[in-house]
């Protein structure tokens, strides 16, 4: 069979698939919900995950260390150790703060302006505030710029707590650990489901693979038409599964908004990125074929002419 | 063109269907297959056809043992023969154009070249026309017709058929055997199975007659009793 002979017949094939589909509306739509509530679970966590994602990087852009120097250290040698610092690749901002700023602004908000009055000097040091790089908001990154940073001479303290951070990493984690294994499961079960509808389709049929069989057809040719509609009932529960998932956004966007704004937070819930959409209808449409190839690659050898 | 060398076939069940049946088809002949029913005229079909594979003895089929041919090489050996059933084995659901040219999809045959047999083949039956109907709006013998066309479509050297004239009545009988005939004249080899005696004796063809799964004579090629119908 030449190339184009074959792909003009697969061709051929998957458009009678969907007309055959097409026939039974009610049966193929209740399958493909069936898959498409099946992935929606998953994907669902997977929303979550993409959003507590972005919410914490925004969070990581506020980490900052707080490097006191010692009490001695001058303007001048605050400033040439603040460039230094920002000279490093996992830097991207340095501020100094000025012992007499700060002391300002201890003044204005703790209301005890008249006994710093009474104190002979400022007991404040020359502080920097040191905001990592993206890349090194990591808590190992940010222990290693502690580290780098402490070794620097005149530098007194530098301060971090990334306690909180690690845990909130490990949750996020786990989070992806379990829609990997939720999907994981889910997926096998979408495999299960289209074979189990495939190996229907097939006891349906049997008559037909039969005669197709009697006038030389291989399993493989009698597979076909079953692959594609596989593919057909993956790819529609995909695309379901991607609906239903924008419904439960659109649903939970606005009190999601509002529990933000309680907290005065611009954070607004998002849909699935545009890969994840794409990977997840493909993804689907490739269960779909996994499981009538598995049904029907069995099924149909078991089926020969009488 | 098919020799069975001392075959027998016994079934799961236990039914022997046949006991160390001999004989030879030539390339281009016409011949019948005829006896009682049970006699073992279906099993030699199946045999041929490697529906069934003989539990003891030879089948050769164009040369090839096919109780040593490998599954995988089945489908291949079955598209070098045309089988007509006497239930017409159509897919009910799809259009006479699509049965008919069912054979040639499978061998991959391009689709210009598929639609060009396919109406031949329904032309040498008398039914181009009717590639749009579906097996239900036809008739009986119009249904049988579809079966031979779709056998004969992609012009295999080898033609079978299992009690072809079954269900239908005389005239239509003769019709076509008529058209296996003339299938015959163009170098087809032909073996019907049948157990109308009354109409095979219209044809000049030779004749194996079974019984109790066994060869119970075997008559040369005689001319026709009523050759006018052949005309």
């Amino acid at each position: 069979m030449s190339p184009s002979a074959y792909f003009s017949r697969h061709a051929q094939t998957l458009v009678g698939s969907l007309g055959r589909l097409a026939v039974h509306p009610v049966a193929s739509l209740l399958t493909m919900g069936v898959i498409a509530i099946a992935l929606a679970l998953p994907l669902c966590l997977e929303v979550l995950l993409q959003n507590a994602t972005t919410l914490t990087a925004n969070w990581n852009e506020a980490f900052a260390l707080s490097v006191y120097l010692d009490k001695p250290t001058g303007t001048t040698r605050a400033e040439a150790i603040a460039r230094e610092i920002q000279a490093r690749g996992d830097v991207a901002a340095v501020r100094l703060v000025t012992a007499a700023q700060a002391l300002a602004e201890f003044r204005d908000s703790s209301g005890f302006g008249a006994a710093l009055d009474a104190l002979a000097d400022n007991p404040l040091p020359n502080t920097l505030i040191v905001t990592p790089s993206p890349s090194a908001s990591s808590p190992a990154g940010m222990a290693a710029l502690k580290t780098a940073i402490g070794a620097i001479s005149n530098v007194a303290i530098v301060q971090l707590d990334t306690e909180w951070v690690q845990r909130l990493v490990a949750i996020l984690d786990l989070l992806r650990g379990v829609v990997r294994l939720t999907g994981g499961l889910l997926a096998a079960g979408v495999i299960l489901i289209i074979g189990n509808t495939i190996r229907l389709d097939i006891q349906n049929r049997r008559d037909e693979i039969e005669v197709m069989k009697l006038v030389g057809a291989t399993d493989g040719f009698a597979r076909r038409p079953f692959l594609w509609t596989g593919v057909w009932y993956g790819f529609g529960g995909g695309v379901a599964a991607v609906v239903l998932v924008g419904i439960a956004v659109g649903v939970l966007s606005g009190p999601a908004d509002r529990l933000a704004g309680l907290y005065g937070s611009a954070f607004h819930l998002s849909f699935l990125d545009a890969r994840t959409i794409g990977a997840t209808v493909l993804g689907s449409a490739l269960l779909g074929w996994a499981g009538s190839w598995l049904a029907a690659t069995h099924h149909i050898r078991a089926i020969n002419p009488r | 063109m098919i020799s069975f060398e001392a075959v027998h076939k016994r079934y799961p069940t236990g039914r022997e269907a046949l006991s160390g049946v001999s004989f030879a088809v030539e390339r281009g002949e016409l011949a019948f297959l005829t006896g009682p029913s049970g006699a073992g005229k279906s099993s030699i079909l199946k045999l041929i056809a490697l529906i069934e594979r003989p539990s003891r003895g030879q089948v050769l089929v164009g040369g090839q043992n096919t109780a040593k041919l490998p599954m995988r090489r089945v489908p291949e050996f079955r598209r070098q023969i045309g089988v007509v059933f006497q239930d017409h084995k159509l897919l009910q659901d799809r259009p006479i154009a699509d049965n008919v040219a069912l054979p040639l999809i499978i061998a991959g045959v391009a689709r210009r070249e598929t639609d060009k047999r396919m109406r031949a083949a329904l032309d040498q039956v008398g039914l181009l026309g009717r590639e749009k109907s579906l097996p239900v709006e036809l008739s009986t013998g119009e249904q049988q017709r579809v079966g031979i066309a779709r056998a004969i479509v992609a012009k295999p050297p080898l033609l079978i058929a299992d009690e072809p004239t079954g269900n239908l009545d005389p005239m239509l009988a003769i019709e076509i055997m008529r058209l296996f005939k003339r299938l015959n004249d163009v170098g087809v080899t032909v073996l019907i199975a049948t157990h109308d005696v009354h109409l095979i004796e219209q044809f000049q063809a030779r004749r194996i007659v079974l019984g109790e799964g066994r060869v119970a004579a075997m008559t040369p090629a005689a001319p026709p009793v009523a050759a006018p119908l052949l005309a």
